[in-house]
């Protein structure tokens, strides 16, 4: 479990978390939904570590994680797996170098056992004939498969996904979406979705954390959303067609 | 201004503290340094190899056309050449390219790596993404830039060479005479200390601007332009603090 105790984050004056205090629990897909701006991933990048909170704490399975120095967290760091937004895969290795690289870098495993982990990782995201294929040949949907196999490949106990359907079609959305939650399930991973794709907070939002003008306005699972009273969160949540469609219908 | 210009020697010299830190692989380290070798080395041969005959050839022609005078020994076209390779050409002129060629390329792959969030990839994974990626380059290219200087030295003097063969302008034997005259060997490791200062230089920098990037692909070109304006202009600063230090 993440524990996320009264965060404030500033740049340059401007407020951009405004005490943010939420539990994110294991096993389950934990969503962060917001407007552009609305301060989702700057929340996502202070759990990550990559922006210092100016206060609050952060805690992972009970490690404060905002009191550790650098190579403490660096222990943590080797627990987190990462589905950034546009993959991040690295651009001078292969598909299979770059599952195979925190493997490399963190472990002593033989060449052998790295191999058949990484095959492992590539046949449970269905790219089990990709191992040789380079970032700039495989679509934008494989690329984010592939991200999610290297988030996987140390047997993470927290998976991080910013923003993991966006530039996708519907089809491949949904392919990526179910392909997190079985792997939450799983592995019993504790899984922060960072995402404003509606389609997502329906199908896999066991728990959603709705963030507005750098606050947390209203936390419940995908059951409760769609008969929420707040009135900012129905704005966002409500703002296609489709999505007003779907409550009255329900 | 002059903030902004503090504020960034300050974030250089944070960064560099960074990059001198023991890798956490050393097997892998070394696989980066000889890829660095290959990108940053090897592939800048051709430009030098060009570069340096060409150069070579036209001060031994210029050199030639200068020399009026029947007073001055046709040989001093030799000497001129020589001299002017190895103190300035080999070692200044070169890192000045490779400050376009080299620097453009590292400014514009750690930018590109910075705006594509791999960077990130590699601190979340608990990676010192700066050790990693920026000490490879910096090691290989000061280790290979040496080495390229020197073989800029032998086709420089070449191409004054190839000239005497080619155009009749001054004969072979004359022109190595002056190659050979008044040779001082401290004028070559002169311009080795320059060229492994140069490397750093060039190498450090131009990975403090891509690193540094934020933004987008706008950006990126910036950052390369500034990367290869920042270390020509420290090159020329170094090349005149070395030259008072070392032959003064």
């Amino acid at each position: 479990m993440i524990e996320v105790r009264n965060v404030c984050k500033n740049f340059e004056g401007k407020q951009v978390l405004k005490n943010i205090s939420v539990k994110l629990e294991p096993g389950v897909n934990n969503l962060i939904i917001g407007q552009s701006g609305s301060g989702k991933t700057v929340l996502l990048k202070c759990l990550l570590g990559l922006h210092k909170i100016d206060s609050g704490e952060i805690y992972f399975d009970g490690r404060n994680f905002t009191a550790m120095n650098d190579n403490e967290q660096k222990n943590i760091r080797k627990e987190i797996g990462t589905v950034f937004q546009g993959g991040a895969l690295f651009d001078s290795m292969t598909v299979e170098e770059n599952v195979m690289f925190p493997l490399d870098m963190f472990t002593s495993q033989t060449r052998q056992q790295k191999k058949d982990r990484v095959n492992f990782c590539l046949r449970r995201v269905d790219l089990q004939h990709s191992n040789k294929l380079m970032p700039s040949e495989i679509s934008g949907g494989m690329k984010k498969r592939v991200a999610i196999a290297r988030a996987i490949v140390m047997n993470p106990k927290y998976l991080f996904c910013d923003e993991p359907n966006s530039g996708l079609d519907p089809k491949t959305s949904i392919l990526i979406d179910q392909l997190i939650n079985e792997l939450t399930r799983e592995f019993n991973m504790t899984t922060i979705i960072n995402t404003h794709d509606m389609n997502s907070v329906i199908e896999i939002g066991d728990k959603i954390a709705f963030i507005y003008k750098g606050n947390l306005w209203w936390n419940g699972t995908n059951k409760e959303i769609l008969n929420s009273e707040n009135k900012e969160l129905n704005d966002f949540i409500f703002a296609t067609q489709l999505t007003r469609h779907l409550k009255d219908q329900s | 201004m002059i903030q902004r210009r503090i504020s960034s020697i300050g974030e250089y010299i944070f960064l560099m503290l960074r990059v001198f830190k023991r890798p956490d692989r050393l097997s892998q380290f070394k696989n980066q340094v000889f890829v660095e070798f290959k990108l940053l080395g090897i592939e800048s041969l051709g430009i030098i190899a060009i570069i340096s005959l060409f150069m070579g050839a036209v001060l031994s022609m210029q050199t030639a056309y200068s020399i009026a005078s029947p007073l001055i020994p046709r040989y001093t076209i030799g000497y001129i050449t020589r001299s002017s390779i190895v103190l300035e050409f080999s070692a200044t002129i070169m890192s000045l390219i490779m400050a376009g060629k080299v620097g453009s390329r590292i400014a514009s792959e750690l930018g590109t790596m910075r705006v594509t969030e791999q960077i990130d990839a590699l601190d979340v994974m608990g990676i010192n993404s700066a050790n990693f990626l920026i000490l490879p380059k910096i090691v290989a290219f000061v280790l290979i830039f040496p080495v390229l200087v020197i073989i800029s030295m032998f086709l420089g003097i070449m191409g004054g060479y190839l000239v005497a063969i080619l155009t009749g302008l001054f004969s072979v034997e004359t022109y190595m005479f002056g190659v050979r005259s008044f040779f001082v060997p401290f004028e070559v490791f002169y311009s080795l200390i320059k060229s492994l200062f140069f490397a750093f230089i060039i190498t450090s920098i131009s990975s403090y601007f891509g690193y540094s990037v934020k933004g987008g692909a706008l950006e990126v070109g910036h950052a390369s332009t500034r990367a290869v304006v920042q270390s020509s202009i420290m090159i020329i600063l170094f090349n005149v603090i070395l030259t008072q230090i070392l032959l003064t």
